[in-house]
């Protein structure tokens, strides 16, 4: 059969139009840091530096969180039926402008636009169209008649999908009659500052969504400061702890969406396309940069040769590069410094005996990449099987029976998600109900909605977003 | 004719449903809310605290993995049982609040009344805390509240024996683990309280009653790994062993539940009852 070559198929670029420098977004103004300081944000594909933006200072934090405690008064006194509508408005401006959107996504963060237009960006407008009906039915949530906001919610977000765990952040904020001030991460700021100007085009009144650009520091000054009264959180469990520690004696409310270490679980009568497809989509989607991702997969011990071919041979379709293009499968490591961990903990993984496996691919010559790897051979006490890579690395592990498939896959600090593959119904409901993880998809894998309530046990982080368990956390309940 | 001895009681610990003495060999004085002496109760060392936590550990499987409609008939044995020695606990609850019997009586009815409440909710928590989330795909979609593990339990100072009850009742009876650590002025309700959940049915190791010093033994129970979440109860009154305890829970991201000003007989709602549970959401494809 003859092999015909993909051929290049790029988004247009032009959709977009990124600004030399950016200010941070305070009181309804783009404002320059106090002391002037900025910081690059590049793309990763390329290392072209698309922007500067401004490096917030203790000063800057101040002055965001004292906006958002003055906008609080009349925002949190609007009826939840005018709250809705602006919320709704949101979702409509999103939707108008998802390509321009996506595309500045995938620059800035380097995933490949088919997930970024056709995952990130629907699910975005989703969230606050959900949440925009929940702002004048709180009642109704089940946390009493006439449930009241916190007040100011101090939001920091990870780099692996910026807007959508802004949607995931603000949305429920500003249906429960929060203000927020948000901190986009270091190296992906760029879309919370195009989302400032949607609310500008909203309407919205100033002061409700505050934005401060800056790096962990700026996240620290936020958390400490004593004008919040909540703080949300998702990125490492390293830095859940450090929040943890910062609140302990105040009356803050936290919600922490941390790190995982998921186990996808392949049983024997598992189908195995359908499984190879759902191992994939859970380990390399958006470049294994997903807290929830599968990156531990239990295959049984009768299927695991037959797996693994399957397995491999899928792999070696996956096309890496160009983030803009559409045939792009996998796109661009976040940064140089996540690339290194990555490596470090891949090298980790040979070096202590598991066997290492990657398809035939070329990497671009620019930029940060990493092929799709996966490791055999893989014991439990392996670091590969133990510490988050956030990285396109899958660690092999096997088992017979499914009580030590369940043992295996709770054998973690974390409890984020996990997968089950089996045709058998009564089996999923028992290991679902065995799994000590937040979030069990069985037959699938990596799936969100709004509806659906996220967010780990144990070392995973407290709280739930999505659903009507999200709004809890923006609720003084 | 001389007046008869009475038989004292040897106070001991409770864990793993046996009731040993404390490993350190050691004891307090507990005396009554005049200062009259009533008895020598365990004091419990840190290595107790262990010991408790590996029991709530080991118990933890079973009972969460028991039927909800099992864990109610066994909160409302305690119930049962309690009611038959009413009056030991009236007397025990008038001597350690410096109460009279008839103040005190109330508080027994009330804490009685509570393990009552609390046993119907065994089955009804999923279906207020749970839901079926309509996502926008073809996907079954299901949350529902389990139990978050081992819970370390700092019974508060201001009630011996409703507020001891009003924390370890709502945190098992939807399938928790506990290591509870009694009023450490007015642990005597408590080990006695013990004596009665041994005989309800309720499996050992489910409630794990420590006596002795709340802050040396919160310490050890705060920075424990395999607990998994902590009451602060007990430490309300000292803000600065409360920031220490949340400090030291962080280190496994322990839930916390902050001290708070508690009007221990007022209905005490959900939010005991939710706050140790974890919300886990199952999906699957559907499709004929």
């Amino acid at each position: 059969m003859p092999v015909f070559e993909y051929a290049p198929a790029p988004e247009s670029r032009a959709v977009v139009d990124i600004a030399p420098s950016y200010g941070m977004f305070i009181d309804g103004e783009f404002a320059e840091a106090g002391d002037g300081k900025v910081f690059k944000t590049l793309s990763p594909s390329s290392e072209e530096v698309l922007s500067e933006v401004a490096q917030a200072g203790v000063e800057d934090v101040d002055r965001a969180v004292k906006a958002a405690r003055k906008a609080f008064e009349t925002w949190s006194a609007l009826p939840g039926s005018e709250r809705a509508k602006y919320l709704f408005r949101i979702a409509r401006i999103i939707q108008e402008r998802s390509r321009e959107l996506a595309v500045l996504e995938s620059l800035d963060n380097g995933k490949p636009i088919r997930e970024s237009r056709d995952a990130d960006l629907p699910l975005v407008a989703a969230h606050f169209f959900y949440y925009a009906g929940w702002a004048d039915k709180l009642a109704y949530a089940g946390y009493g008649p006439d449930p009241k906001p916190l007040g100011v919610a101090g939001q920091i977000i990870p780099w692996n999908f910026p807007l959508l765990m802004l949607a995931w952040k603000i949305a429920p904020a500003l249906a429960c009659g929060n203000t927020v001030v948000l901190k986009p991460a270091e190296t992906t700021p760029l879309s919370a500052l195009f989302f400032a100007d949607i609310c500008r085009q909203a309407g919205l009144p100033k002061g409700v969504v505050n934005i401060v650009t800056g790096d962990g520091s700026t996240g620290a000054e936020l958390v400490a400061h004593p004008g919040i009264d909540k703080v949300a959180f998702t990125g490492s469990t390293e830095v859940g702890k450090a929040i943890a520690r910062t609140v302990a004696g105040t009356k803050k409310k936290v919600t922490l969406e941390l790190g995982g270490k998921a186990a996808n679980i392949v049983f024997d009568d598992a189908p195995i396309d359908q499984a190879v497809e759902g191992i994939v989509g859970g380990i390399f989607f958006n470049q294994g940069h997903v807290c929830c991702a599968g990156s531990r997969l239990l295959v049984q011990e009768s299927v695991q040769d037959e797996l693994l071919d399957a397995l491999k041979r899928r792999m070696s379709t996956l096309r890496v590069g160009d983030p803009l293009d559409k045939n792009t499968g996998i796109g661009a490591i976040n940064s140089a410094e996540q690339l290194a961990r990555i490596r470090a903990l891949a090298d980790a993984g040979e070096a202590e005996g598991a066997e290492r496996w990657a398809p035939q691919c070329e990497l671009p010559s620019s930029g940060y990449w990493f092929a799709p790897t996966l490791f055999t051979g893989v014991t439990q006490a392996h670091r590969i099987a133990r510490e988050e890579i956030f990285g396109p690395v899958l660690s092999v592990l096997t088992f017979r029976t499914p009580e030590e498939a369940v043992a295996k896959a709770n054998n973690t600090p974390y409890g984020l998600s996990a997968g089950i593959w089996t045709e058998k119904g009564s089996r999923i409901l028992w290991m679902a109900n065995k799994l000590r993880a937040g979030v069990v998809w069985s037959n699938t894998f990596n799936k969100f909605d709004p509806a659906s309530p996220f967010g780990g046990y144990k070392e995973s982080g407290y709280g739930r977003e999505g659903g009507r368990h999200g709004l809890e956390a923006y609720l003084d309940v | 004719m001389s007046e008869r001895l009475s038989v004292l009681k040897t106070y001991k610990l409770f864990v793993g449903g046996k009731f040993p003495r404390s490993e350190s060999g050691r004891v307090y004085e507990v005396t009554d809310a005049k200062g009259t002496w009533l008895a020598n109760a365990p004091l419990a060392s840190r290595k107790d605290a262990r010991d408790a936590v590996v029991a709530a550990r080991k118990a933890f499987g079973g009972w969460s993995g028991a039927t909800a409609y099992n864990r109610g008939q066994i909160l409302y044995r305690v119930a049962e049982m309690l009611e038959g020695r009413r009056g030991q606990f009236v007397h025990e609850v008038a001597d350690a609040e410096g109460l009279s019997k008839s103040k005190a009586g109330l508080q027994v009815d009330a804490a009685i009344d509570r393990w009552v409440w609390y046993a119907g909710w065994s089955d009804k928590t999923a279906q207020i805390a749970g839901s079926a989330n309509p996502v926008a795909g073809p996907y079954f979609n299901l949350s529902a509240p389990e139990p978050t593990g081992v819970v370390a339990l700092l019974a508060p100072q201001d009630s011996s024996f409703l507020g001891l009850v009003s924390v370890i009742a709502p945190a098992i009876v939807t399938g928790n683990t506990t290591v509870v650590v009694a009023a450490e002025a007015a642990p005597l309700p408590a080990l006695s309280l013990a004596e009665v959940l041994a005989t309800s049915d309720l499996p050992g190791g489910v409630v794990n009653v420590l006596s002795g010093r709340t802050a040396e033994l919160a310490a050890p129970l705060a920075a424990h790994q395999d607990v998994n979440a902590i009451d602060l109860a007990g430490a309300g009154a000292d803000a600065e062993l409360a920031t220490e305890l949340e400090k030291a829970a962080a280190d496994n991201l322990k839930r916390v539940l902050r001290p708070q000003p508690v009007d221990w007989p007022a209905t005490p709602g959900t939010a005991r009852l939710l706050a140790f549970l974890e919300t886990k959401t199952v999906w699957h494809p559907m499709g004929a």
